[in-house]
């Protein structure tokens, strides 16, 4: 039983279902919004990332890529850390 | 000119059909005309939440096929003068309407009336946009879980590719003491993600369960001792473009001791 209580009380703060429920739906809904399934919208990251890695060195760890809706306006927003830009004319 | 208002949801069960018949009777007790139109071809219900059910002889089908005229259609409400239904037809499926002749319908009755409300089924195929055919404005219901609220944001976008411009929404079947919780999404919540305007909450309750089983609108009750009757008449009000604040409901969970403060407050 203190055990229970204990067990309760650390989890105080931890994230209620309410917060998960619109967490989940903002996702799903900035998907739905622009009618692309989840697939897609990798395919079009793994694109993106192509197209830019043939002008600067990213880094894939730190990148950000999401979709993300407010006041019924939907973005893809995409954070790129840069680690260095590509030489124009490597050395031979 | 009445205003035509749809009310759908996207969703089935989140109370679309509560939601119109108790509007209903909220603005005929605000001294409005107000006509009913149930656009759930095959599964009506609206009839029976208006204790209606037994007095349904014809329905906007046999109106639109000209088996009938439409006035011979309109079931009249004897406990609310003002109020009428138009009652959808339950042997026929939802395929045997058209949007133009639903229009068309409805609009037979835009001279008689102030209010058409028309309760939309669930989905977003044909019966759906039968119901939104002959609408200007709609009144979106939701329940704070995740489900309805998805299905709602669908329904937002395709009202605005319809062309109806005024889209307002009504949060239904709050539970305040899970929200207090944070096991609940709450109206803020809803409202940040949907971003249309908040017309009205409604809270889960008993009495709704109650009304509905006697085929008795909420407002027709006693208002004093019913938070969700008094729920429907102010949102009714705001309809009417009265400012009306919105029922504090999580004021309302406060226990025991808090009831009693009320009920000494008045």
């Amino acid at each position: 039983m203190i055990q229970e209580l204990l067990e309760k009380l650390l989890n105080w703060q931890d994230n209620k279902s309410g917060d998960e429920a619109k967490r989940r739906l903002k996702l799903v809904i900035a998907h739905d919004r622009i009618g692309l399934s989840s697939e897609k919208v990798e395919q079009m990251r793994q694109e993106i990332l192509e197209v830019v890695a043939k002008y600067v060195e990213i880094d894939p760890e730190d990148m950000e890529f999401d979709l993300s809706s407010s006041d019924r306006m939907t973005a893809l927003v995409a954070n790129l850390p840069i680690r260095r830009i590509k030489d124009e004319n490597p050395p031979e | 000119m009445s205003r035509v208002i749809v009310v759908t949801s996207g969703k089935g069960g989140v109370g679309k059909t509560t939601c119109t018949a108790n509007l209903g009777s909220a603005l005929v007790k605000l001294g409005k005309k107000v006509a009913l139109v149930d656009a759930d071809f095959g599964l009506r219900n609206l009839d029976l939440l208006l204790g209606l059910e037994n007095r349904v002889v014809y329905t906007a089908v046999e109106a639109i096929a000209g088996e009938c005229r439409i006035e011979q259609a309109l079931v009249k409400d004897k406990r609310q003068s003002g109020l009428v239904l138009l009652p959808a037809a339950q042997n026929r499926n939802k395929e045997s309407v058209t949007p133009t002749q639903m229009k068309q319908l409805i609009m037979k009755l835009n001279k008689a009336f102030d209010y058409i409300l028309v309760d939309s089924p669930a989905g977003i195929e044909m019966g759906f946009r039968n119901a939104i055919s002959a609408a200007r404005e709609a009144l979106i219901v939701t329940t704070p879980e995740i489900t309805a609220v998805r299905d709602a944001d669908r329904v937002v976008g395709l009202l605005e590719a319809y062309g109806i411009k005024r889209t307002r929404l009504i949060v239904n079947r709050l539970k305040p003491d899970m929200i207090k919780m944070n096991e609940m999404m709450s109206v803020e919540d809803v409202l940040e993600i949907l971003a249309i305007p908040l017309l009205g909450i409604v809270p889960d309750d008993k009495q709704v369960i109650i009304a509905s089983n006697r085929g008795e609108p909420l407002v027709l009750g006693d208002q004093k001792t019913s938070v969700p009757a008094t729920a429907f008449l102010n949102i009714a009000r705001r309809l009417e473009g009265e400012k009306v604040p919105l029922l504090d409901l999580m004021a309302d969970q406060d226990g025991f001791l808090g009831k009693i403060r009320r009920f000494f407050a008045g």
